[in-house]
């Protein structure tokens, strides 16, 4: 093939295969939310290893690689393994985990053994294309294939659209949905159909062994990148699409199986977004502490120059080395915090430092709210005079001033703390 | 039995200004007490005030964010020997395959190093702690065909059998019918007239002042400690039941939200 | 049928693949953690890779270490998504184990072109060529490579699980009581993972990557249907792990077809047979309790 043609959509026949991957990862994305959400992620492993049986099964009994037959068997088994799981649960002490793998790999196994039977059938001549189910192979089904998926593909997504409002309410409490006289079984029923199917229409392009990743991971991804159901969907839509069409487009240059490169497309995307998803990210996570962090060195600095100010009843500048004399603080970071505080206009240089009048303020705040959290603590969780200080000292940074207002109010204004040091308003 | 240097005036346990969070909201907020050797003390409160956590993060369970808990007069580390702890019940599968034997055997690990095995005198060791609750015929019984009652002794046993002269028990009495209460009390009030220390984590107000001879009640606050007769009072209970301190709830959610460096103990 | 010598050499690779996993396996389904198994052993998978495509030969010793070091990570992996991205575990286990048996294929299909390794390999393993990788010492046939491979393997495993019995055992049945007194739950479960990694390189070569799971979860899970006795279950669980791989090779080659399959196949069905006729925890054990009862 050749990959101008592809990046083009010259051909016909590739614009179709690719909009087939594309649509047909779209779908599986789109399902694996719901499974996602009803914590039953792993099911849908367990379906997609359970199918390959089925697609051998009808294809021994109808020698055919007709499409519509190798996926009413592969709908049979994998159906068929989500009543078997079901089974071993309810009827014996086997958890759920240990039944899921069971049924995962004897079906997966079972499959093997007939594939290998086929494969070494001396009569059967076009048999060859069965191992691209097990890694998935776009690029080797027929366009009047490719036809019948995307139709089953958009079922799908015609379903879930019409049966939104009950699948949110079915994955969010599915107690409350019967208490609500939602039908739940049937829609249980339905939402497993929809695994099922969405599970035989990807295969084509994944495979069944790697299937599972197009149920969770553009899902997972997804979850983290909002808080919301409607987003999510969509945003899984997206990223299951995307990774659909960069998926198709490296293996057809490589010439290997899809199913590979498309989950590594997913896994890269689903990386990204756990580590740089705006609010639930690991590095967003990492800079609101590094914040954190900066703002408690800079208020615990101004802190210091005002009490130091305060105790000596001076207004002359504070040096740096007093400071660290005075309230213990690593100078490395000190000299920092200085320099960024006079930068910001807390802090004036002049023969050592000097609070300007905002600095005057904030070190004012926060030696307030430090002593009338102490005078809380004491008073209300009987905590000793002695005991406070730890505490005070991390919750000093994080009154707003709304709950400023209510600890003084709660307090009734106090004067003093409980070291009997003032508490300073002005 | 208790170390050279510690003498029944060291307390059984220091807890200083203990502070635990979940998922950076604290659960236990600057709880600070101390409790005397020789006491069977209740740990009340009402659901989500941080009773089991406590226990826990003593156990070095969950990680402490500041303070520290003082056993014997030492770190845990220093007295794990002389300390025992019973879990919540539902807190393990009891299909799993083990005899009531092989349960209580494990109170003796403890003890036994890395490749020492049990031997007789550990067997023996066990069996006597299961007559002590009273679960001698059923040593061989898988643990799933004992009532509630039943696995909760073979618990109390296993803990027996550790020999320790400190006890954490996490809701011993959880789901437990009348007479076994009953006789695990008298177990407990035995134990104390040894001179060991036990600690129960306990729901029920009605019994609680006939248990107990020391109390500690809790609301993620420390709000009382001290002998029963003195601190099981309509105050404290008023204020141990009557809800959080909102105030307390509105920092802590404040916490949780903006994700504070947790404070170094 | 007739079987030559090869073939026996065959069923006891399988049965010394059967071995190790049915033991662990019986840890692994009263964790509930079949489905970290399952992920550690597709995981291997680039390591496997990468080891031979480092030393170019199926080399036991930095294949044990390479691919087995990667299992380990695959449970950092899993444990770093739940804990610290806050990822739901089902999910953690779905997307690492997919990721990274997607990067072995793709490794195997792209670059690796070899007898030893393909992708049917990959899938199911190649018992029956194991007879001819011959082991020599000293000009002296010495047996199949692969029986001396999962022989050592068999040993460790087996010494593992009987030296640290206690700490094994109490780790799986109350972990909390366990850090209490002292046994550090994180450390054994490392352990066991570490154990689990190696079985799954192990076998790799006999089994493929994906029907590891079913040689530890299917005996395992069999044992615990029928005895209450966790030393009867290990016993019981290797004697079916056993009678599978000998009648599963049996089945295979009657039928002609892979091995592997053959066996995961008895291994299902044996697994169906007690779950439906187990006297005390199967499908009708309730049903002919009252019967008895009755009568």
């Amino acid at each position: 093939m050749n990959w101008l043609e592809f990046i083009t959509f010259d051909n016909a026949l590739i614009r179709n295969v690719v909009l087939g991957s594309t649509l047909l990862a779209l779908s599986s994305s789109v399902v694996g939310c719901f499974t996602l959400l009803r914590k039953r992620a792993l099911v849908g492993d367990a379906v997609s290893h359970s199918v390959l049986p089925g697609v051998c099964l009808a294809f021994l009994f109808q020698g055919t690689k007709d499409p519509l037959v190798l996926l009413i068997g592969a709908f049979i088994t994998g159906w068929l393994s989500l009543l078997t799981i079901d089974l071993i649960t309810k009827r014996s002490r086997i958890p759920e985990d240990a039944a899921t793998g069971l049924v995962l790999s004897v079906f997966f196994g079972v499959g093997i053994l007939l594939l290998t039977y086929i494969q070494h059938l001396p009569n059967l001549a076009n048999q060859s294309g069965l191992d691209s189910f097990l890694f998935g192979n776009i690029l080797s089904i027929s366009e009047k294939d490719l036809y019948v998926f995307g139709a089953v593909a958009i079922c799908l997504l015609t379903c879930v659209w019409l049966f939104y409002k009950e699948f949110q309410v079915l994955s969010f409490d599915e107690g409350y949905a019967s208490t609500i006289g939602m039908p739940v079984k049937g829609l249980r029923l339905l939402l497993t159909t929809l695994t099922v199917l969405a599970v035989v229409v990807g295969i084509q392009s994944v495979g069944v062994v790697l299937m599972a990743a197009l149920l969770i991971t553009p899902a997972a991804a997804a979850r983290f990148l909002t808080n919301r159901l409607g987003p999510m969907v969509i945003i899984a839509a997206i990223i299951g699409a995307t990774a659909g069409l960069t998926g198709t487009f490296i293996s057809s240059a490589f010439r290997t199986p899809t199913g590979p490169w498309i989950v590594m497309a997913l896994s890269i995307m689903a990386l990204g977004a756990f580590f740089f998803a705006p609010k639930q990210g690991i590095l967003a996570k990492w800079i609101r502490q590094r914040h954190w962090n900066r703002q408690i060195q800079d208020e615990n600095i101004l802190k210091a120059i005002f009490q130091f100010q305060l105790d000596n009843n001076s207004n002359d500048p504070v040096q740096t080395e007093t400071l660290i004399k005075w309230r213990p603080m690593e100078a490395k970071q000190l000299r920092s915090g200085l320099k960024r505080l006079s930068s910001q206009g807390y802090l004036e240089q002049n023969n050592g430092w000097l609070l300007t009048q905002v600095g005057q303020k904030r070190g004012e705040r926060i030696t307030r709210l430090h002593r009338l959290w102490e005078t809380y603590l004491t008073k209300y969780l009987k905590i000793a005079p002695d005991h406070v200080h730890e505490d005070a000292e991390s919750i000093e940074h994080i009154i707003t001033p709304e709950l400023e207002l209510e600890l003084e109010k709660l307090l009734d204004y106090p004067e003093k703390d409980p070291h009997d040091s003032s508490i300073p308003r002005s | 039995m208790a170390d050279q240097n510690t003498t029944s005036a060291t307390p059984a346990l220091e807890v200083h200004d203990l502070t635990v969070s979940y998922h950076s909201k604290p659960v236990l907020w600057g709880v600070d007490f101390t409790v005397p050797q020789g006491t069977l003390t209740g740990i009340m409160g009402p659901n989500g005030a941080g009773k089991s956590t406590l226990i826990k993060s003593i156990m070095g369970l969950v990680e402490m964010n500041s303070g520290f808990a003082h056993i014997l007069g030492g770190p845990l580390e220093k007295v794990r020997q002389q300390v025992s702890y019973v879990p919540q019940r539902e807190s393990v599968d009891w299909n799993f395959p083990a005899s009531v034997l092989d349960v209580v055997l494990m109170g003796r690990y403890g003890k036994l190093g890395l490749f020492k095995r049990p031997r007789k005198a550990d067997k023996e060791a066990a069996l006597s702690c299961l007559e002590d609750v009273g679960l001698l015929p059923f040593k061989d019984r898988q643990i799933a065909q004992l009532s509630g009652g039943q696995q909760q002794r073979v618990f109390l046993a296993r803990a027996l059998a550790q020999d320790a002269d400190i006890y954490f028990m996490d809701e011993p009495f959880a789901g437990v019918d009348a007479a076994t209460e009953q006789a695990i009390i008298n177990l407990l009030k035995k134990m104390r007239e040894q001179g060991k220390t036990v600690f129960v984590v306990h729901h029920d107000l009605q019994t609680a002042p006939e248990y107990f001879d020391w109390m500690v009640f809790l609301n993620t606050r420390l709000v009382a400690n001290g002998p029963t007769k003195k601190v099981f009072t309509q105050e404290v209970l008023k204020e141990t039941y009557g809800g959080k301190l909102s105030l307390l709830v509105q920092v802590g959610d404040l916490l949780a939200e903006e994700g504070l460096p947790p404070r170094k103990g | 049928m007739t079987l030559i010598a090869g073939d026996y050499w065959s069923m006891l690779a399988g049965c010394l693949v059967a071995i190790p996993c049915a033991i662990l396996g019986c840890y692994l389904v009263l964790r509930r953690m079949v489905m970290i198994g399952d992920a550690i052993s597709h995981a291997v998978l680039p390591g496997i890779v990468l080891a031979f495509m480092l030393t170019d030969k199926m080399d036991t010793l930095p294949l044990l270490i390479g691919a087995g070091s990667l299992g380990m990570l695959t449970t950092f992996l899993i444990e770093f998504l739940h804990r610290k991205v806050r990822l739901q575990e089902d999910a953690s286990i779905g997307v690492t184990f997919t990721w990274l048996f997607a990067i072995g294929v793709i490794l195997v299909s792209t670059f690796v072109s070899n007898v030893h390794i393909d992708q049917e390999c990959v899938l199911y393993g190649d018992l029956v060529n194991i007879p001819f990788d011959l082991m020599e010492i000293g000009g002296k046939e010495m047996g199949p490579v692969a029986i001396w491979t999962l022989g050592l393997v068999n040993l460790c495993v087996l010494a593992f699980v009987w030296i640290f019995y206690r700490q094994l055992f109490i780790t799986t049945f109350d972990p909390s009581f366990a850090v209490a007194i002292g046994i550090s739950a994180t450390l054994w479960h490392y352990a066991l993972m570490g154990a689990v990694s190696m079985v799954s390189v192990a076998s790799f070569e006999s089994v493929g990557a994906i029907l590891v799971v079913a040689f530890l979860v299917a005996p395992a899970a069999t044992a615990y249907l029928l005895t209450d006795n966790f030393k009867l279950m290990l016993g019981l669980s290797v004697l079916f792990g056993i009678a599978s791989a000998i009648l599963g090779y049996l089945l295979a080659i009657s039928l002609n077809s892979s091995a592997a399959g053959g066996m995961v196949t008895v291994a299902g069905g044996i697994f169906g047979l007690v779950f439906v006729l187990s006297p005390r925890y199967g499908m009708f054990s309730k049903k002919l309790r009252t019967l008895f009862k009755v009568a």
